[in-house]
């Protein structure tokens, strides 16, 4: 039986948990509507890159001389994982529901004779695949978007995974990553980045659009050289904010839980405690009664 | 007077300019070209240098952009752009700093990539500098 002073002492420690988790629920709601609103904000640049890519494409009729971002190796084996996480711990399950799924793909690529890297964003999922697969794991980079995340943030992934093709270290390159649905529920997301998928830009392109002819200047095979990196940024930088969103909105809620859980517990210790301090007037009281009746 | 069409100006992070102007001239690859309504579908990619939007015959805006890329069809024209400053917000001495900044990785470089990189740096930083000196 834990004395009261013990109980006043748990009740105050869980109080000031609780002040804690709702302080960071805060901090994690308000960022999570700054990572909203910069995630709107960078749609129209990659919804026009998304646009001139596909009439691009669409107008280059044979595949032969394009740039391998496109076109591919013509091998498949040699595959490097993007693995994007958080930094900082305390979101829930948004690290872990990563993992899981980067480990899942990694056994089945594995299952199928292929090759594969890692390459880590975020300390967190590099400190959970490292105890399994440190040989495999080629770099982390961490402190992306500390203060705000910004598009050279995303250009300096890009080009480390640019630098790693054009050395020849693989040859399909995949993101996996959060995407943001609400507050409450992220998706885990895999996105080929290289080479690059035109058909679904194809497809998402409607009739009127790609009925236009454009001319070119310079000519197309220039201006895709060009352009195929910088989309990869763009990709980079959307699933970076996308993943961004993910974490403020994981973190929110997870800690909403923490800051209900900690009220139930204050609760019932709270009960317990004024139960307890009951019992010891009551005993108290009889010990002077049957005191009092003895002499 | 010729019609108004409309203008967007975006860069990676957010759209900068959405405006109805008669006439844009933008810095592409192969030499400047200017739009007016109507224009034949073009994607041109863009050199650093100065992008002026027109309504009616005076130049309204000045924006000095870095590179990117431009979309134009018969109503619209689009550009995507790396780096975008208005050109009375260009700071020469920040500018020249770049060049210097430029310079030096020019020198460090040991790789093809890199000194790549910097080459680009530099061709932008200067083009900066002229555009800010023509305010």
């Amino acid at each position: 039986m834990p004395s009261l002073k013990d109980l006043r002492m748990r009740i105050d420690s869980v109080k000031s948990t609780q002040k804690i988790t709702s302080a960071m629920k805060m901090v994690a709601a308000a960022k999570l509507r700054r990572a909203q609103e910069q995630a709107e904000a960078a749609r129209p640049y990659a919804e026009r890159m998304e646009r001139m890519l596909g009439s691009l494409a669409s107008s280059m009729t044979s595949n032969e001389g394009a740039s391998p971002l496109l076109a591919g190796t013509g091998k498949q084996d040699m595959h490097l994982l993007v693995i994007m996480t958080s930094d900082r711990g305390l979101c829930g399950a948004f690290n872990s529901s990563i993992v899981r799924e980067a480990r899942k793909m990694i056994s089945e690529l594995q299952a199928d004779g292929k090759d594969v890297k890692i390459l880590c964003v975020g300390r967190k999922g590099w400190a959970q695949l490292r105890r399994d697969y440190a040989s495999v794991i080629v770099d982390l980079i961490e402190d992306v978007g500390r203060q705000r995340l910004g598009f050279d943030d995303a250009q300096g992934v890009a080009n480390r995974v640019l630098e790693m093709f054009e050395a020849g270290e693989f040859d399909v390159c995949t993101l996996v990553y959060n995407t943001f649905q609400s507050a409450i529920s992220q998706i885990v997301t895999r996105q080929q980045l290289i080479p690059f998928a035109v058909d679904e830009v194809e497809a998402a392109m409607d009739e009127e659009s790609a009925a236009v002819v454009y001319d070119y200047e310079p000519d197309e095979t220039e201006i895709l050289d060009v352009l195929l990196p910088r989309n990869m940024s763009v990709q980079v930088f959307r699933s970076l904010l996308e993943n961004n969103a993910s974490e403020h909105g994981a973190r929110m809620s997870a800690m909403d839980n923490a800051t209900r859980n900690a009220g139930e517990m204050i609760d019932s210790l709270t009960l317990n405690y004024n139960r307890t301090r009951q019992a010891f007037i009551t005993k108290e009281l009889i010990e002077i009664i049957s005191g009092a009746e003895a002499v | 007077m010729a019609e108004p069409f409309s203008f967007e100006l975006v860069s990676p992070e957010k759209l900068l300019l959405s405006d109805d102007v008669t006439m844009v001239v933008v810095p592409g690859a192969e030499g400047d070209f200017g739009v007016l309504v109507g224009h034949a579908p073009l994607i041109s990619s863009l050199r650093p240098g100065v992008i002026d939007t027109y309504n009616g015959d005076k130049v309204e805006k000045r924006i000095f952009v870095a590179g990117g890329f431009a979309e134009v069809t018969a109503e619209r024209c689009t550009v995507l752009a790396e780096e975008a400053v208005p050109v009375e917000d260009i700071d020469a001495s920040a500018a020249e700093e770049r060049i210097k900044a430029a310079n030096e990785a020019i020198s460090e470089a040991d790789k093809d990539t890199a000194r790549n990189a910097a080459e680009t740096e530099l061709a932008v930083a200067e083009a900066m500098l002229v555009a800010g000196r023509g305010n």
